[in-house]
């Protein structure tokens, strides 16, 4: 079993902190790898980032956003209690390299993964302005500890409940006409994430996503993971999860996305129904 | 019992025993094991058929070499218990063998009864002397040597593993197994559907295992969680390599990536080791066609259309693009499936996925195949016929066109030498590969072949290793 050591509840409940005993990946892991969590017997393989690691302590730390079944099951997991597999470090680790200026784009629980991978960009010497956003102040995530990880920090809301009233994308659009960015990394829902891209491409900057299809195995072994970059299939959970942002068919992947869709509503609501 | 053997009528006469099974239209529904097995009876019945040759024709064709008359012998005597020490002596996992091997392109083909008649059921036998040793033995575990003081890792725990780690902890020597899954089992758990090998069986070849002492870690993986390289620092001698061909083929038409084509890989992971079969009891889902094409016509493919009939699929296509005689399935599946309902499409290969506006696969465009010259393989080469195209409507796609070798082990281990495939070079008689300590075997050298193939380069790799441990490289 993989323990539990440490959980915080933010946004709301809606999103959920778990700092996991995990030694061997623990000091494995690099930014921007994920493992794979599977909470019981009767549970799914769940692919999740890392949002911390540390290798003294032996743990890692994921932050989920609880959208159906499975991750519903996962917040029923207190300290104390355990996740029967975690897999892991898997996927291609973030190249972190010293380019100058770059702009870390975050939305939802992509802040998350995001985090390590900002922290990383400033250590090696880059100037890093950071740009996170929700759907309103309550929603919003490690407001703090990306302020740390950056040496600028935006922020904005949909709703105009706190920060700059509007999306990432506006933030990110006077940025890129203010000054000359080298490299855009951009972490989120997959709409944030296409149209991050597509604007980065209107100015020539070189972009970062990380993508999160659905996976079984996480080793390329089954190709559930499949997304469409420059034309060509890669496996996101090997070949990635990071790609070229403006080469990847988002489209495609949304659609993906909804593959089960129906069975996870199912499961979902015969769960709720279940733990009430 | 072995007086009531001979008495029963003269051997000639005796016709093959079939295997009492599932009534077809039944077991389309379920996923329960499809043969029972045979009875005490039967099985000395059959055994009573085998001529005891001097020299056995049907031995050459087994890739472990079984003392095949040796043990059908002892099951006609009705020294069951006896007759499965036999087997061990060269197979470790015989109730698997019996159930899943090709016996009838490997000892049953060869078998001399068979040349006027039907072969003996070697593969029959040797699941009943298997089932009922688990069934009724006393379980006791087979000697072992002393302690060497010697540890070795293996890496993958399929077939090919297994059998390096029952040979080695037999040697005396310290094993443990790194397996990447959260089981045990490799294509025996995740590929091969429960009714044709039930995974109790699996759990308990490997629970045998660890009584013996092996150790096995799950959610290993090696090249990520680990390094061949690090292993060694970590103090092992020698490292067995048997990942075995975990990369999926699609076909490189439009619309491959649309929803509800699956690779074979992720249909039946999903199905077997997810347990999708019994969602929603399981959390993880699987797409329910009811109208479901197969691409391909071995054993994977097989599997899987009858996994689709299973999960509730009115109709269940197998299409191939060369002919029934090029069908590289063992027949038992081909004649299951058939009798199950699975029909056949031969000569017929897609040229394009066609998706509604959800992205969901809903038909796709075929084009009709006829026999050229023989390609490398030595099969004739399927040559598309133009102007043949025609549509299949179906909701979904599982490909099982064959698999690569996955690159995550091989790629992060430096010094490993690969054939131009990607699959990893050993030295034939031992199995080393190019590095130092380091052996090979089943499906990732040799590409996806068979349960018995990937356990005899187990066999050799464990014996090598053994001198290694003994004598040095
Ligand atoms: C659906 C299906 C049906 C089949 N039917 C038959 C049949 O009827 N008869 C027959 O003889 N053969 C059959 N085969 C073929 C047979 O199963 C294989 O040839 C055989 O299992 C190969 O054994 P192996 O030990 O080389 O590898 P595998 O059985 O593939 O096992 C490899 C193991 O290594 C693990 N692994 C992979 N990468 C890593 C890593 N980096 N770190 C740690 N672990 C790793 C995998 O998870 C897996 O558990 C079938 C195959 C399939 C897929
Ligand atoms: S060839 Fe046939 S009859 Fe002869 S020993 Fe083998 S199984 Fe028996
Ligand atoms: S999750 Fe199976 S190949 Fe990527």
């Amino acid at each position: 079993m993989f323990k539990i050591v440490h959980r915080e509840e933010m946004s709301d409940g809606t999103v959920i902190l778990n700092e996991i005993e995990a030694l061997k990946i623990a000091r494995k892991a690099k930014p921007g790898q994920f493992v794979i969590l599977k909470a019981n017997e009767t549970g799914e393989r769940i692919p999740l980032t890392m949002a911390e690691t540390d290798p003294e302590k032996g743990t890692i730390t994921i932050i989920y956003q609880v959208v159906g079944k499975s991750t519903a099951l996962f917040k029923t997991l207190q300290v104390g209690d355990g996740y029967q597999d975690v897999i892991g470090p898997l996927g291609k680790p973030t190249h972190i390299q010293k380019l100058g200026k770059v702009v870390c784009v975050g939305g939802g629980t992509g802040i998350a993964v995001l985090h390590p991978i900002t922290r990383a960009l400033k250590e090696v010497g880059n100037h890093v302005i950071c740009i996170i956003g929700a759907r309103s102040k309550d929603l919003l995530i490690l407001e703090d500890r990306m302020k740390a990880a950056s040496h600028e920090l935006l922020v904005c809301t949909d709703d105009g409940s706190y920060g700059h009233h509007g999306f990432v994308t506006d933030v990110l659009k006077e940025v890129l006409e203010r000054e000359k960015i080298d490299q855009v990394v951009a972490i989120g829902p997959v709409p944030m994430m296409k149209f991050v891209s597509k604007m980065t491409k209107e100015y020539n900057v070189r972009t970062l996503v990380s993508l999160n299809p659905i996976m079984v195995d996480g080793t390329g072994m089954c190709g559930g993971c499949r997304v469409t970059v420059g034309g060509q299939t890669k496996f996101a959970c090997v070949d990635g999860p990071e790609f070229d942002g403006h080469q990847v068919d988002y489209d495609e992947l949304m659609l993906r996305l909804q593959a089960y869709c129906e069975d996870e509503k199912q499961c979902y609501e015969e769960f709720c129904i279940m733990d009430s | 019992m072995a007086e009531e053997a001979t008495k029963t009528p003269k051997r000639e006469k005796i016709p093959r025993q079939p295997m009492p099974e599932q009534e077809p239209k039944v077991r389309a529904k379920n996923f329960d094991e499809v043969p029972f097995g045979y009875s005490p009876e039967t099985a000395m019945k059959e055994a009573e058929r085998c001529l005891q040759c001097k020299k056995p024709s049907c031995v050459p064709g087994c890739p472990v070499g079984i003392d095949i008359p040796g043990f059908i012998k002892l099951i006609k005597e009705g020294e069951f218990t006896q007759s499965i020490r036999k087997l061990w002596e060269m197979n470790s996992l015989p109730a698997v063998c019996g159930r899943v091997c090709p016996q009838e392109i490997q000892c049953e083909g060869l078998c001399i009864v068979g040349k006027k008649g039907d072969p003996v059921a070697i593969g029959n036998l040797e699941r009943f002397a298997a089932d009922w040793e688990r069934e009724n033995g006393t379980g006791a575990l087979p000697p072992k040597a002393d302690p060497t003081g010697k540890k070795v890792a293996v890496v993958g725990s399929g077939p090919a593993g297994l059998t390096v780690a029952g040979d080695l902890i037999a040697k005396g020597h310290d094993v443990t197994v790194f397996e990447a899954f959260h089981k045990p089992g490799g294509v025996l758990l995740y590929g091969i559907p429960e009714f044709r090998l039930p995974k109790e069986i699996v759990a308990q070849e490997v629970n045998f295992l660890e009584r013996l002492g092996v150790k096995v870690e799950c959610n290993q993986v090696v090249g990520r969680t680990i390094t061949v390289d690090e292993l060694f620092e970590e103090g092992y001698d020698a490292v067995f390599v048997g990942v075995g061909a975990g990369l999926p083929t699609f076909l490189n038409v439009p619309g491959k990536n649309l929803i509800g084509i699956y690779s074979a890989n992720e249909y039946l992971t999903r199905s077997n080791l997810m347990k999708a079969y019994r969602f929603p009891e399981y959390d993880t889902p699987i797409i329910r066609g009811k109208n479901v094409v197969t691409l391909g016509a071995g054993n994977v493919a097989m599997d899987s259309a009858r996994t689709a009939l299973r999960l509730g699929a009115e109709k269940s296509r197998i299409v191939y693009r060369r002919s029934r005689v090029e069908v590289p399935a063992r027949s038992a599946e081909v004649h299951h499936a058939e009798e199950e309902g699975v029909e056949f499409f031969f000569l017929a290969a897609p040229t394009k996925f066609i998706g509604d506006d959800k992205g969901r696969v809903v038909g796709m465009e075929c084009l009709k195949m006829e026999l050229g010259e023989p390609d490398a393989s030595g099969r004739r080469r399927p040559v598309a016929i133009d102007g043949s195209e025609f549509e299949l409507e179906c909701d979904l796609v599982i490909v099982a066109v064959g698999t690569g070798a996955n690159p995550l082990l091989t790629r992060s281990t430096e010094g490993l030498e690969l054939n131009k495939w990607g699959y990893i070079q050993v030295e034939e008689k031992t199995n080393k590969t190019t590095k130092k300590g380091v052996w090979a075997g089943g499906d990732i050298v040799t590409g996806s072949a068979t349960v018995i193939l990937a356990m005899g380069a187990g066999r050799i790799a464990a014996n090598s290793i053994h001198d290694y441990l003994t004598w040095g490289w």
